[in-house]
């Protein structure tokens, strides 16, 4: 029970550390980025599970419904704006990804170093 | 409401709002002016508060006139006026300095994007050192990073590009485990305001959350502070950057998470967890002692000139976390100054550095033969600050230096162990300014075809002014000594 209580933050464990694997592990540049994107995509999971309260539903206030249970909205918001921020940083990340192509020829991080250290 | 009231947020906004504007401004020269403008009326207000600061005001501001904890808070303390002194300062004196450089770093088309990236960045950074919101710190960490990718990617070494995807890499990793860190904490406390975390915490009852959110917290934040071993993106992302980039960067980037990572650790955590001030030093203090000695040898081993001053900025963000892991108000108040004073040196010395790249072919230190005769001044300034760096009596940076021994001898055996590794640290940067020095004046010219002799009037006027600020704090440390201290009062203030 107490195992499946946190199925969601089990899930934010290893969704996180899939992808700090890839991060770490992976040469290919895009597939870094992607690795970044689940990382952070897990933390949009936690935050997204906290908020919840158990039979409470979503956060709008109505004329005539009154004693409502509700979630709570504040962590949505956090996360929407951090989502905004992994975006621009995919973006970022994606753009030096197309310049290191445009100067490298290359988005294998071993090659590049390669082509530098015989430069 | 006065003026004076209003400075806080006028310190993020001034830069925040011209950003865009200076995007417009494509006649030559005018995205320039506007950006230096609008930097030095934000060190203008930085002064003010700094001043207000130091005759015992503290700054809070409510956005939005929403009151804290619920509305989004600023607030500026001693500490915070220090670093938002540095961040604007560095700002406005590369900025006066640096127009010839970074005409020739960043082509002319782009300029107007380049200014406004770099506004940005000033607006992210003095956000972090004014904002009294966890998630707040979070987005203009996360503005101040985004916008300084672009700047360190903004030069035409094709090198900066895998070094910028490093930093990116490594720096969304640190703000992400910020924001796990954050949101542990939201989870047992429902508040984002740092003061009312602090507060709330005392009533948490199961405190292992909050443990593990301290770790990702320090974790994260030693990642940006480029603490040794996470400081392996600093080097490269240095030394690629575009000169005044590097000069700005190395003056405040890793300061403003260091300043983040104190906060958390002293202000939020040291009054609700048992034994937070031994884990922290157990944890920092070895980490600070191998990052002086490691990085300083390295930096004797180098062969580029800006990539020698990187790992010896490693070595600094030692000092610093040395003093900050004494956990002693002497030490926090060592490390909060050689802030300050490391930011004058290493901003004199990458000035310096940017006048010597117009001269020089090359900034590896066998290219650099001869620069020492012909730009004597260029180079007398660089050696006023590099004596500030190895902390020669009579400059800013024997000051916080001798703090830093007073604080760790108080330590009896480890104490002794930390003054060897300080003294060590600096007879090794002793001997690295040496191989520059030597490179520079008894080096043969070889096939060197140009003819600038000294670098342009502005920068060299700056960068001497820089040079001559090491030497007055150090003959008259006063002021930034009396901020220090009451920064580090006031983080320290659980445990007085």
């Amino acid at each position: 029970m107490e195992l499946l209580g946190y199925f969601n933050y089990w899930v934010f464990a290893i969704v996180f550390v899939i992808g700090l694997y890839a991060v770490i592990a992976k040469l290919n540049l895009i597939k870094k980025l992607l690795g970044l994107a689940i990382f952070q995509s897990a933390v949009f999971l936690m935050y997204i599970t906290m908020d919840k309260v158990e039979g409470g539903t979503a956060p709008i206030i109505q004329k005539g419904v009154e004693g409502q249970l509700y979630s709570n909205p504040l962590p949505q918001v956090l996360i929407l704006t951090a989502i905004v921020v992994g975006v621009s940083m995919t973006a970022m990340g994606l753009a030096i990804v197309v310049r290191i192509k445009e100067a490298y020829g290359t988005i294998e991080e071993d090659e590049i170093l390669d082509s530098d250290h015989t430069a | 409401m006065s003026l004076s009231a209003q400075l806080p947020a006028l310190q993020i906004v001034v830069p925040l709002l011209t950003a865009p504007l200076v995007v417009l401004l494509r006649p030559r020269g005018t995205a320039w002016a506007a950006t230096t403008a609008s930097s030095a009326m934000a060190f203008a207000i930085a002064l003010a508060i700094a001043a207000g600061v130091l005759s015992g005001d503290t700054y809070t501001y409510a956005m939005g006139s929403w009151p804290a904890p619920y509305g989004i808070a600023l607030g500026i303390d001693a500490f915070g006026a220090l670093i938002l002194l540095l961040i604007t300062g560095a700002s406005t004196l590369t900025l006066l300095a640096c127009r010839r450089s970074l005409d020739s770093d960043i082509d002319q088309q782009r300029q107007p994007l380049f200014y406004a990236a770099w506004l940005l960045s000033l607006a992210g950074l003095s956000g972090i050192a004014a904002s009294a919101d966890a998630f707040n710190i979070f987005v203009f960490m996360e503005i101040s990073s985004l916008a300084g990718y672009i700047l360190v990617a903004g030069g035409p070494d094709r090198r900066a590009l895998p070094a910028v995807f490093k930093y990116l890499i490594m720096g969304t990793i640190g703000a992400t485990f910020y924001l796990i860190g954050v949101g542990l904490i939201y989870m047992m406390t429902g508040t984002l305001n740092l003061a009312d975390m602090e507060a709330r915490l005392g009533n948490v009852t199961n405190l292992d959350p909050v443990l593990v959110a301290a770790g990702f917290i320090t974790v994260g934040l030693a990642l940006k502070a480029a603490i040794f071993p996470l400081h392996v993106w600093l080097p490269n992302a240095y030394t690629y950057a575009p000169h005044a980039v590097t000069a700005f960067l190395a003056a405040c980037g890793t300061k403003v998470a260091l300043y983040v990572l104190l906060r958390f650790d002293f202000f939020v955590f040291q009054g609700n967890l048992a034994e937070h001030d031994v884990q922290f030093s157990l944890f920092l203090l070895p980490l600070a002692l191998l990052g002086i000695l490691i990085a300083s040898g390295v930096a004797l081993f180098e062969s580029n000139l800006k990539r020698l001053l990187a790992f010896s900025s490693v070595a600094q963000v030692g000092y610093i976390m040395l003093g900050a892991s004494l956990v002693t108000v002497t030490g926090l108040t060592a490390g909060i100054l050689h802030m300050f004073n490391h930011a004058l040196a290493k901003g004199g010395l990458f000035l310096a550095v940017a006048g010597l790249a117009l001269a020089a072919r090359g900034l590896e230190l066998r290219q650099l033969g001869g620069v020492a005769r012909r730009m004597p001044w260029t180079f007398g300034a660089f050696v006023v600050a590099a004596l500030s760096l190895i902390g020669i009596p009579g400059t800013a940076g024997f000051v916080s230096k001798w703090y830093l021994i007073q604080a760790t001898l108080d330590h009896g055996a480890l104490g002794i162990v930390a003054v060897l590794v300080i003294i060590a640290g600096s007879l090794l940067a002793v001997a690295y300014i040496w191989r520059i020095v030597e490179a520079a004046s008894f080096g043969d010219a070889d096939g060197q075809a140009t003819t600038v002799r000294e670098a342009p009037t502005m920068l060299l006027a700056v960068t001497w002014l820089v040079a001559l600020l090491n030497i007055y704090f150090g003959v008259r440390p006063e002021a930034p000594v009396e901020l220090s201290r009451l920064a580090a009062e006031i983080l320290l203030a659980h445990l007085l």
